[in-house]
């Protein structure tokens, strides 16, 4: 059945594609430039198989990548991983984004980053930088990350970043371990002269869902800490922005996730495959171009992956005749193709889905389960190249 | 714009910059001017982008007042508050520092 209606939404996708019809131009690129990194976050958004050095794009190709993502249209490029500083060529690839117009983002964990280093990526013209805390103590994040002195790292990295002017913004995700902390990372992020603090719900998918036993908050915590955020948001207007990831378990309508398919937004993996959201790999079968072999323009345009889901026509019927149709984008393909089985489902996120009890039920009982393991984030087998 | 024409809120000998991290530029792939800034991509309107193209880090708020009535021909009192309220609400939120 699944089968068949993937077929069916393929079917009709590529029939609305022989319609010229105006393409939407992308504002944002994730660039993952490397699987490593020193941490080991259970609930990572690189996929389970990660890139391994010997596969990752050399600076040549992300050169011409970022070229070609500033003709297409995109404003704001993201240097991320894996940790992005792994990469010896960043400072270059920092200075050719500058120099075609791009509003550069580093997006780092903060561990084994030197101050000569940070002077460098500051000097190559950096405009921001996001840093992750796995926790609001040291405790929390050295365990979280699996990585014994990682937070005082951190800590080390943000007072740097703030010293040579750049703006800071701190990264959070949160889950049973440090859901509870959200007062005192928001405490934390004004404390390191952060203007902007994330805080990011985990989501389920990949490292996460394999991990979601460890990582789901009870229902009682989600709506406290939306209440933290809420008033934390009030009282500090014009000090520090906090922008939320919310959790979508225990939702009733669905995350517009990457505010639609193919809309506004796209990533490149560290092997060079474009895709229209990080997660996306988790969907078998979508035929994902690479740009060793494809122009941005042409993947973006033409690529089979992200004309599957794109717009509104691939949709099923529960979301066709939904008046949220284009404020939530019928929610999240790899949500559906993890708890339907089906990327062209509802997500069950939303409370119109046949399985919405049934993700709500799955949630429920991995609260109460209360795992305390973790299938912590690694390569398959010990990376030579790490 | 807002209303508060009533008193200025910043110095107009002050000389007002983008912040770090701030940027200003034309958008050819969509024929627009937009305000970058950690994370957010901002539309001014043309009132806004015409005020923003003056915040060079030399030419303080006076001058661009002054610039922007040579350029327009419009009335004093309209344009300093204008471009007060405006500079005063960026520089509330960072994205605008006003030295001396």
């Amino acid at each position: 059945m699944n089968e068949v209606v993937n077929v069916l939404a393929r079917t009709v996708a590529e029939a609305a594609a022989l319609v010229p019809q105006p393409l939407p131009v992308p504002y944002g690129m994730l660039a993952e430039l490397t699987h490593r990194c020193p941490l080991m976050c259970p609930y990572c958004s690189n996929p389970v198989e990660l890139d391994r050095r010997n596969a990752e794009l050399d600076t040549q190709t992300w050169l011409r990548v970022f070229e070609e993502a500033a003709r297409l249209g995109v404003l704001q490029v993201h240097l991320s991983g894996g940790e992005p500083t792994a990469r010896r060529d960043l400072e270059e690839m920092i200075r050719h984004c500058v120099k075609v117009g791009l509003y550069t983002n580093l997006i780092t964990a903060g561990v084994g980053v030197t101050p000569e280093r940070l002077q460098a990526i500051s000097e190559a013209g950096i405009d921001h930088v996001q840093l992750s805390f796995q926790g609001a103590t040291a405790e929390v994040t050295d365990h979280v990350s699996n990585f014994k002195g990682a937070h005082e790292r951190k800590l080390a990295v943000a007072g740097e970043v703030r010293r040579l002017g750049i703006p800071l913004t701190v990264n959070s995700v949160v889950h049973r371990a440090n859901i509870h902390q959200i007062p005192d990372f928001i405490e934390l992020a004004l404390k390191l002269g952060a203007r902007r603090i994330e805080i990011a719900h985990a989501q389920y998918y990949g490292w996460a869902l394999r991990n979601r036993g460890a990582l789901m908050p009870t229902r009682d915590q989600v709506f406290l800490a939306l209440d933290v955020v809420e008033a934390a948001r009030e009282r500090l207007k014009g000090v520090l922005t906090i922008d939320a990831v919310v959790p979508d378990y225990y939702a009733k309508y669905p995350k517009p996730c990457m505010n639609g398919w193919g809309r506004q937004s796209l990533n490149v993996t560290p092997s060079g495959k474009v895709l229209p959201c990080h997660a996306a790999e988790t969907i078998p079968d979508l035929d994902f171009w690479n740009v060793r072999e494809h122009s941005l323009a042409e993947i973006w345009q033409a690529s089979p992956a992200f004309n599957a889901f794109r717009g509104t026509d691939w949709m099923p019927e529960l979301c066709q005749s939904c008046e949220r149709k284009e404020k939530d984008w019928g929610g999240c393909r790899c949500q559906a193709m993890a708890i339907a089985g089906d990327a062209a489902a509802t997500d069950p996120a939303c409370h119109k889905s046949p399985l919405h009890a049934h993700l709500l039920a799955l949630a429920e009982a991995d609260a109460a389960a209360g795992v305390v393991d973790y299938d912590y984030r690694r390569f398959s087998t010990p990376d030579r190249a790490q | 714009m807002t209303a508060e024409t009533a008193s200025t809120r910043l110095p107009a000998t002050g000389v007002p910059r983008l912040a770090r991290g701030v940027r200003l530029r034309h958008d050819e792939a969509r024929g627009q001017w937009v305000l970058l800034a950690p994370e957010r991509v901002l539309q001014p309107d043309p009132v806004a982008v015409e005020i923003l193209k003056r915040v060079d880090g030399e030419r303080s708020i006076d001058a661009i007042i002054d610039d922007l009535i040579a350029a327009f021909s419009v009335e004093r009192g309209r344009v300093a508050a204008d471009v007060d309220a405006f500079l005063a609400g960026l520089a509330e939120k960072g994205m605008v520092e006003v030295g001396p």
